[in-house]
């Protein structure tokens, strides 16, 4: 719906529809955030990069991108820029705007992992970690799901002798107590910010 | 030493059972020893951690912390909030920053709360680390002075991480080289291995699990380079980091060949046992790699 008011300026819209983003118009292609991330190899685009093609009017090419996923954020760069970009927060935004425009990348991990992360939290207030867990292991199917949970069982086994991974969580587990507000009140976050930053 | 009082913000991963249920039980052993009180907020939510942004947008994860805050604000009021856990200290300090800094922001935030009849009236200073708790408010000289027990002839790597440090730091220092986690360690009586390089090297974060590979990369080498600085043991101060360098051991064994088997404990063990505390205070049995060196200390 609201693509048509940007077509020509890739940087208005990023500067009014992504967490943080009008700070991208003050980098000055310095590079630093560029040799900062535990994952360099893995970034197609680093931080650097995907700044000049915002600036370039490359949507499509930065929406579609895979790097801004392979962000630990570990504020590497956002210490390091000496323009003070909060670097994280825009690679957080971004990659939160091409989920909301359906233009991440098929069975991206750390999108699905998040998303698992977000819907277990939203429901009780708190992380069950072993809900947490199995959901990851069983996002591709039950077969993979055993053999992604075979893989790890020495893990898992661990952290229970250790009583660090509660196998009673299952039925329940951790929540809060004022759950309908919690509800209530991400529900309104959402959709004033949904309205103010024209997500559909 | 006085008796201090904060308003505790235990987090998720610090729940009984729950995979850093150790970092609750020592800090709460801890705090104890040292004389200070901690409040839980009552009926707090999870801050949403970094990894949120996948699922949620930025004003419901501000909504998250501001929640936290309010419910501070209203049953613990005129106390620091105080959090354990690396991610959600800098959740709760990042979400008060962005508050203060955006009347839009603060004017939305304030109308989602009001669904769950709260108000951020912004009248709490920014959320602290308990580590800063340590350093700032109690000081190496005190903390040393109520040494029962040194850790003597026990060679630590002070692995500080990511979150601990970045983008706020503790006590003024370096982001690249920070001593604190040092000098700690030393107040202790222990030998800190204060040239350990992979000190504030990121574990991958929440991404250990989704990018596995790419994750225990990082892990080998933060392991690595404790091996090679002659380390008897890892100690870090962010449950994240614990989890991430203890129970993956194996699989970059599997990965790599190597033959991974350090002890990863917390700051907060170290002080429970050199003040005097049990293994059991110390939760030195909720370990998957036992930290033998520190229960043979405490069982003496
Ligand atoms: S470090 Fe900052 S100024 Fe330099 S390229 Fe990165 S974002 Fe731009
Ligand atoms: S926070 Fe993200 S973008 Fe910044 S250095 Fe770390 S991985 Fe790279
Ligand atoms: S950072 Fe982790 S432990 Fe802390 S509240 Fe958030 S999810 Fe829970
Ligand atoms: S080192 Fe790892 S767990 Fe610790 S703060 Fe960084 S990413 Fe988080």
């Amino acid at each position: 719906m609201s693509i048509e008011k940007y077509r020509k300026n890739f940087l208005k819209e990023v500067e009014e529809r992504v967490e943080e983003g009008q700070w991208v118009k003050m980098c000055m292609q310095c590079g630093v955030c560029a040799g900062s991330c535990p994952f360099g190899p893995h970034w197609e685009h680093t931080p650097q990069k995907i700044f000049m093609m915002i600036r370039a009017g490359k949507r499509e090419e930065v929406l579609t991108s895979d790097s801004m996923w392979m962000c630990t954020s570990c504020y590497n760069c956002v210490v390091r820029c000496p323009r003070k970009l909060p670097i994280t927060h825009i690679m957080h935004g971004l990659a939160y705007l091409s989920k909301r425009e359906g233009l991440m990348p098929k069975n991206q991990p750390t999108a699905q992992f998040g998303q698992l992360f977000w819907d277990n939290l939203t429901k009780n207030g708190r992380v069950n970690e072993l809900k947490l867990s199995l959901g990851m292991y069983f996002k591709d199917g039950f077969s993979q799901g055993i053999k992604n949970a075979m893989a790890m069982q020495s893990v898992g086994m661990g952290m229970m002798k250790a009583k660090r991974l509660n196998p009673m969580e299952i039925l329940g587990g951790h929540g809060i107590k004022d759950k309908s507000g919690f509800s209530a009140m991400l529900k309104k976050a959402k959709e004033l910010e949904d309205a103010r930053r024209k997500l559909a | 030493m006085a008796n201090k009082q904060y308003s505790y913000y235990p987090g998720c991963s610090s729940q009984n059972g729950a995979s850093s249920s150790n970092l609750m039980k020592s800090v709460e052993s801890m705090v104890k020893l040292l004389d200070v009180q901690l409040n839980e907020i009552p009926d707090w939510n999870c801050c949403g951690a970094s990894i949120g942004y996948a699922g949620g947008g930025e004003l419901p994860r501000i909504a998250l912390s501001a929640r936290n805050i309010a419910l501070s604000e209203q049953h613990n009021p005129g106390q620091e909030i105080v959090a354990t856990c690396a991610a959600c200290w800098l959740a709760t300090r990042e979400a008060k920053e962005r508050l203060d800094h955006s009347a839009t922001l603060l004017a939305e935030t304030n109308e989602a709360l009001k669904e769950a009849g709260l108000v951020f009236k912004n009248e709490a200073p920014p959320a602290r680390h308990m580590v800063e708790v340590l350093i700032d408010d109690i000081g190496y000289e005190t903390l040393k002075s109520g040494v029962k027990k040194p850790l003597e002839g026990i060679k630590f790597a002070g692995y500080v991480g990511c979150q601990t440090n970045r983008p706020f730091g503790i006590d003024g220092e370096s982001f690249e080289n920070p001593m604190y986690l040092d000098k700690l360690i030393e107040s202790m009586g222990g030998e800190a291995i204060t040239n350990y390089d992979q000190k504030v090297t990121c574990c991958g974060g929440a991404l250990a699990f989704s990018e596995p590979e790419k994750s225990q990369k990082q892990i080998k080498d933060i392991i690595e380079s404790a091996y090679d600085h002659g380390a008897d043991m890892i100690v870090t101060p962010c449950p994240l980091c614990q989890a991430n360098t203890e129970i993956y051991q194996n699989e970059v064994n599997k990965r790599y060949g190597t033959k991974f088997n350090i002890p990863v404990t917390y700051y907060s063990q170290l002080i429970t046992v050199a003040y005097g505390g049990s293994g059991k205070d110390a939760a030195l049995d909720g370990h998957i790699i036992s930290p033998t060196k520190l229960v043979d200390i405490a069982s003496k």
